[in-house]
Formats: structure tokens, sequence, C-alpha cells
């Protein structure tokens, strides 16, 4: 995926865009095409079987120039294998991530790390001599907070699941 | 006994009977040939073409002409990239083309076998759609929704990668009319509340204008448009490829707007205080810079591809819709506008800015063109290459009548004009039909010289031989200093004996006196292709022009005294 940052205009912002598609191949390669066509940057994807197996659903957050955006989503609405697009940026609808962290940590020095683990309701998956691995959901921006308050101690890695949202009620997705 | 099921390729080929299709324009290779087998069979006729190229742009003209899609049979690899201008001719200009490409086997996709190219990774962005058939049994609905979304809403290119072993294997599958496109929505009639509010705007309006593109070709609304004309009294501008959407010699016509278009045309889009885009998509040759394009002008914009509002510009009223049908809806809400004034100061700048050229010094192509139009009084078709004479030939040849127009915009493809004349004839053989080219873009697929002579093809192709890229010399000249670079073709060959190896008669006009007579004799020979060599001034330049980025406003009407500055906008 493209890395590349908008080449004009002002700063980008961040965007949650969700896609009901066709399950079929090349459907991600024609999505990320409007991204990168307008050099915007995809942060997270995550792409999972909707409720009717030949569907799926792809969660998008990207940052772009906000201006674009509405043009994005009509671009990927247009798709012939996007059933359909709505932008959630903004929206009220319930988001959660799943961040796995691991932490290069003797043995005697886990304590800190451990408070901070209870704090943000995360737990220890993989307690070993010398790491062990966390396990923490919530909000994007809760697990920003809690990666920034471990990236003192030694985080050699950290793997995020991207953003999952459903809209409340009877609003779709 | 068991039943003899057909291969995949032979059920192909009569699922494109099925459609309808009466030609395949296409060249064969290895992993094509199941269809190329099964083609003997069939009633469907295979023009062999000379390049892939070229057959993409006779499906191109076909369909341009006829509102049908143009199909292309070709092989993997080479053949398949050799049709991606093609498809992107057709993606930019909306134009329903059905391209077939042969494929490796399926056991050795990704396994970079002989002439195994991903045509389907490769053509993303210049396809409507694409499939890549893994299954026989699928042909029949694949080859169903090709047709249903190369042609319905907003039209384009879609291709379809048969691997060999799809195509040689059975296929078991029914024939069917089912589709398989959850999401995919064809517009039809505009939402009442936006079409009345639309009216309301329109009657108030003092300086309404028109702007027709080629959305009004496509969906036959140039009756309607010019009913609503008439009946508000209103102007109308179109773009390159709305042309002949409403009849160019229209009194309530100002010509063709944007870059080349006429000055008073262009006076217009300054001037009126409203602008209605009917399948019009405020392209950068026509807005020029947007900032300061029709600012104070209320903007309605009727569009079958919910994508193009606000895009560009953001209109007042976006109506989505088939350009016909939201105006016939909108007809009958319309009345006479108060526009006299309006229609005299359009009818001043008619007068007072004519499109001319000079008479003397020469053999000059806007002369042959304007010729060019008197001949063939609007009943033929014309296609055009892309460069100087294109914008000459929109100019001076005033279409009247829709599809009868054929010029690749969006893309600006040199190469387009002479196979696309080839297509349109095969469409329409009882038609004439011209195709007017610049010495480099024919060159560019000329090979289809073969193609049209050995099908006797009445098509007529009228070379503008000015020895240069005309439009790369003239932005040299006006914008580079005068500094030629790569501009001048020297090395042409003699076009008339080119056309003669073919066994096609050949004309050459030289003097200004000849004009008439050659392409009147060229005109009426129907035994088969005549290519016409006129043999123009070699430094000529295109006016009026608005340099790319700058406002409409900026228009020069004449050639400047003085150098001009560099161009800012795209290209
Ligand atoms: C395939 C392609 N290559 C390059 C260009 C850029 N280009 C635009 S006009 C032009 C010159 C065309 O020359 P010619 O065909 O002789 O026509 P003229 O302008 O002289 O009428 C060129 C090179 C293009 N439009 N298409």
């Amino acid at each position: 995926m493209s890395t590349a940052q908008p080449l004009t205009g002002p700063a980008p912002s961040i965007h949650t865009i969700s896609l009901f598609v066709n399950n079929k191949p090349g459907v991600l390669v024609r999505v990320a095409l409007v991204f990168s066509r307008r050099a915007f940057n995809l942060e997270s994807l995550v792409v999972s079987p909707a409720a009717e197996g030949r569907f799926s659903r792809m969660t998008i957050v990207c940052s772009g120039a906000a201006e674009a955006l509405g043009q994005v989503v009509k671009q990927l609405a247009k798709l012939i294998d996007v059933v359909h697009a709505v932008d959630h940026t903004g929206d009220a609808s319930y988001e959660v991530e799943i961040a796995l962290v691991k932490l290069e940590c003797a043995l005697d020095k886990r304590t800190e790390i451990l408070q901070i683990a209870e704090h943000y309701k995360a737990r220890v998956v993989d307690y070993g001599p010398e790491s062990l691995v966390l396990q923490a959901y919530g909000s994007s921006e809760k697990l920003d907070a809690l990666i920034e308050l471990l990236r003192p101690f030694k985080l050699t890695e950290l793997v995020r699941s991207g953003k999952l949202l459903m809209a409340r009620g009877k609003a779709v997705t | 006994m068991q039943q003899k099921h057909p291969t995949g390729g032979e059920k192909l080929i009569q699922c494109l009977e099925r459609e309808g299709v009466e030609y395949v324009f296409g060249l064969s290779g290895g992993a094509v040939m199941p269809m190329f087998d099964a083609l003997v069979d069939s009633k469907i006729q295979l023009i062999l073409v000379r390049h892939e190229q070229g057959a993409t742009h006779m499906a191109d003209g076909y369909a341009r002409a006829t509102g049908r899609p143009g199909v292309v049979l070709v092989t993997s690899g080479p053949g398949a990239t050799n049709t991606v201008t093609g498809l992107f001719t057709a993606l930019m200009d909306s134009t329903p083309i059905v391209v077939i490409t042969g494929q490796t086997i399926s056991s050795m996709l990704g396994k970079d076998a002989f002439q195994e190219a991903d045509v389907t990774g490769i053509t993303y962005p210049v396809v409507k759609h694409s499939y890549l058939v893994k299954d026989g049994n699928d042909i029949p609905r694949i080859v169903r929704e090709a047709f249903h979304l190369a042609r319905s809403g907003r039209p384009g290119p879609v291709l379809i990668d048969v691997p060999k072993d799809v195509g040689q294997g059975p296929c078991t599958a029914p024939f069917t009319d089912e589709l398989d496109l959850p999401g995919y929505e064809v517009p039809g009639r505009g939402d009442p509340a936006l079409v009345a509010e639309a009216a309301r705007l329109l009657t108030e309006a003092k300086r309404p204008l028109f702007y027709v593109g080629h959305g009004a070709v496509i969906s036959n609304a140039g009756k309607a448009i010019t009913t609503l004309a008439e009946k508000l009294r209103a102007p109308v501008v179109n773009t390159l490829l709305g042309k002949g959407a409403v009849d160019e010699t229209h009194p309530l016509h100002l010509g063709m707007l944007g870059m080349h278009g006429t000055a008073y045309a262009n006076k217009a889009v300054v001037g009126c205080d409203l602008i209605m885009a009917i399948g019009a998509r405020w392209d950068d040759r026509i807005t020029g810079k947007v900032d300061e394009f029709c600012t104070g002008a209320v903007k309605i914009h009727v569009d079958i591809d919910r994508a193009e509002f606000g895009k560009i510009i953001q209109p007042d009223v976006s109506i989505l819709g088939d350009a016909r049908m939201v105006i016939e809806d909108l007809i009958p809400q319309i009345e006479m506008g108060d526009t006299d004034a309006w229609l005299k100061q359009c009818d001043r700048w008619r007068k007072q800015f004519p499109l001319k050229y000079p008479k003397q010094g020469g053999l000059r192509a806007q002369h042959v063109l304007d010729r060019l139009d008197a001949v063939t009084q609007g009943e033929a078709i014309l296609t055009t290459d892309v460069g100087q004479h294109q914008m000459w030939a929109a100019q001076f040849c005033r279409t009247r009548h829709g599809r009868h127009w054929l010029s690749s915009g969006g893309a600006g493809t040199m190469g387009f004009g002479f196979p696309a004349a080839i297509g349109a004839q095969f469409a329409h053989p009882d038609k004439k039909v011209w195709a007017i080219c610049g010495d480099g873009g024919f060159q560019m697929t000329q090979a289809e010289l073969a193609t049209a002579a050995v099908h006797k093809l009445p098509v007529k192709c009228l070379i503008i031989n000015n020895n240069f890229l005309g439009m790369i010399r003239q932005w040299q000249e006006l914008f580079y200093e005068n500094r030629l670079s790569g501009s001048d073709l020297e090395g042409n060959p003699d076009f008339v004996k080119l056309a003669q190896a073919y066994g096609i008669k050949g004309l050459r006009i030289r003097r200004s006196a000849d004009v008439d007579r050659i392409l009147k004799e060229a005109h009426d020979y129907d035994d088969g292709p005549c290519v016409v060599v006129a043999e123009v001034v070699k430094e000529d330049n295109v006016f009026p022009m608005i340099p790319a980025g700058a406002a409409v406003s900026e228009m020069i009407i004449e050639a400047p005294k003085t150098r001009l500055e560099k161009p800012t906008g795209s290209t």
C-alpha cells in the first residue's frame, strides 16, 4: 500500500470507512487503487466475511485530505464489487481494536508494567523468562495511550488488529 | 450416449451471438485459439486487425457510432497488453467495449508461463469492471454481466480474461439472463424535487446557458435539449464529445466551448448567470482555472454518475439520472425565459469574433475542413485523431446528429481516428465515414490500412499533413520560445504511395483551388477505402486558445504578438 502522503493541500486527517463488498478475488486491489491513486495512505484495513458468506466487510482507516474523502467514498461506491460504502468518520458507531505488545523484561522488573496492564485491563498472554506479551483491546485511542505508556520499557514488537466497527441500532454499517 | 457439451470457447462465442454481436475485432495467439476456432462456425464476422490497439479503437468506433458494445478478441500477454491504450481511451470517454483476452492455463497462473501477463492486474485502473474466468460454467453469466455493465449507466470498457483450459474445457451451464450485481444501480429519472428546483432556477435566469457533453449523446438527449433550449430561449454550447447532441447549425448553438472552443461560446460561459451541465464533467479543458470558472453563475449538473457531483465544481443543484429522462421531465415545467438581451449579446459575440483563417498563402487545414463540412453536410460520420487537425475539425465541421462525431477526448489518444472510422464503417455500411487524421497520429495505427483494404470498406481517410506533430510544435512556438524538440516529422512517407501500396486509392491536395474537387471525388468513391492527403502549410496555430490552467476569460482569440507564459495547467 502506498506510503506517500497527499501531494498537495492541507494536512491529512484520519477517516474511517466501511465497505460491504463481494467476496471475490481482486476486490481488495480495486479498493486499494482508489486510495493510492489519490495518494491516500491506508492506516489499517480489516477484511472479514460478512453475515452472508458471499459478501465481505472491509473496515478501513485512512489518512488524506478531508475534502477529497467524499470523492473517495463515491469512487469506492462506484466500484462494481462494492455493494455499499459508508463514511463513519466522527459518527457514534461502536469501535474496537485489539493489540498485542511484546516487551523484553527480566522477571524482577515487571511490577510497573503489570500495574499499567491492570489499569488498562490488558491480559498477559505469554509470560516468558525474558519477555512478556500483553493483549489489550478497546478503542484505538485507548490502545494508543497504553502503547505510549509502555514505550519507555523495552517494547520490541507491536501488532494491532486494525479498527473494527459497527453502526449502532438499525443504522447500516 | 453422453450429451456433447460445447467447449468454454464455443459457449462464449454463442453468448456473444446471443448479445447480438455482429463483429469481433481481433488477432489470435496460442491462448485464445479455442475462441478463434469457435468463430469458424459462428455467424459473427471476425475482423482480423494488424495490431490489437487497432482492434480496440475499431470496437470503440463501432460502439460510439451505434451505442452497442464493440467486441475485441486477443491473445494473452502482449496481445492483451496491446489493448491497454484502447481500454483507457474507452474508459475516459465512457464508451462500451468488451475486450476478451486469452490467458495461460489456470494451473500455470502466477508461474511466469509463456505469454502470461497479469492482465486483470494491469488493467484494473482502465476498466469499468473485469473478470478472470476460473470456471467455464460461469461463462454465460459473465458475458451477460459484461455486456450489461459495458452499456448501462455510465458506459465503459469491460475485460474478460479466459484461461486456455477454460476455453478448451466443457461448459455445461445453460444460457442465462440473470445478473449477479448487487449494489450496481442504473439511474433513470431524476428526483422530482430537484428537477422542479432546476426548472425554477432556469426560468428565473436572465443569461442561462446549456453546456452539453458526451452523456447527452449517449443517452440520446439531444432532441429534448433542443426543445428545452427553444422553449427557454437559451443558447447551447457543447464539449468536444458533446458535438452532435444538439445540431451545431441550430441558431441557438454557439459551438464548442473550452480550450480551443469558439470565442463566442467561451464569452457566453464567462457571461452567463446560470450554467447547466448535461452529461458533462467540468473537464479541465472546459473550466480552465477552476477557481475563476463561472464564479457568479448558478450551476446545475445532470449526470448519471454520482461521483461526478462536486468532483471539480460544487453545483447548486445536482440531478442524478439519465440525461434524456431528466430533460424530458424538465420541459413541461419550463416557461419562456426573459432572455432577449442575452441572446442578442451572444449574437453580437458571434459576429464580432467569428472563426476565421487566412485565405492566402498556401493550403490551410482550416480551409480543407471547412470544405469537408460543406461536402459532407453533416450527414457523414466523422472521426478524428488527436492534435491540431482535431481542434480545427471540431471548430469547422459542424455536427448535426448524435453519434456522427467520434473523437478521443478524455484520453487524447493519437492513433484513434483511423481504426475508429473502420469500426464505424462496419457499423454503418451505407453511411459515409471520414477519418480526419494528422500525419503523426495516422502513423500510429496506419497498419489498419490493410484491414480496410481487405474488406473494401468505403472509409475515407483525410490526412492533414503538416509534417509536424503540429500541436506540439504550436506549444513549443507559443510557450517554449519556439525551441522545437522532437516535433518535426522528417521521414514521413509519401502517404499517397503508402495507400497505393495497399491497393488503396490515394489522392493528394496541394492547392486551395483543388480542395472541393478532390474532397468530392473521395466522398463519392465507394469501391473501397480512399486516402486523401492534404499537404497543408507546415506552421499554423489553432486559435482561439485558453492556455492550460488559465481562466476562460484569458482566452487568446488571435495569434499573440508577444511571448506567452508557460501554462500552469496539467497538460
Ligand atoms: C499516443 C499519444 N502520444 C502523444 C500524444 C501527445 N500529442 C498530442 S497532439 C500531438 C501531435 C499530433 O500530431 P499530428 O498527428 O501530426 O497532428 P497535428 O497536431 O499536426 O494535427 C501529440 C504528440 C498523444 N496525444 N497521444
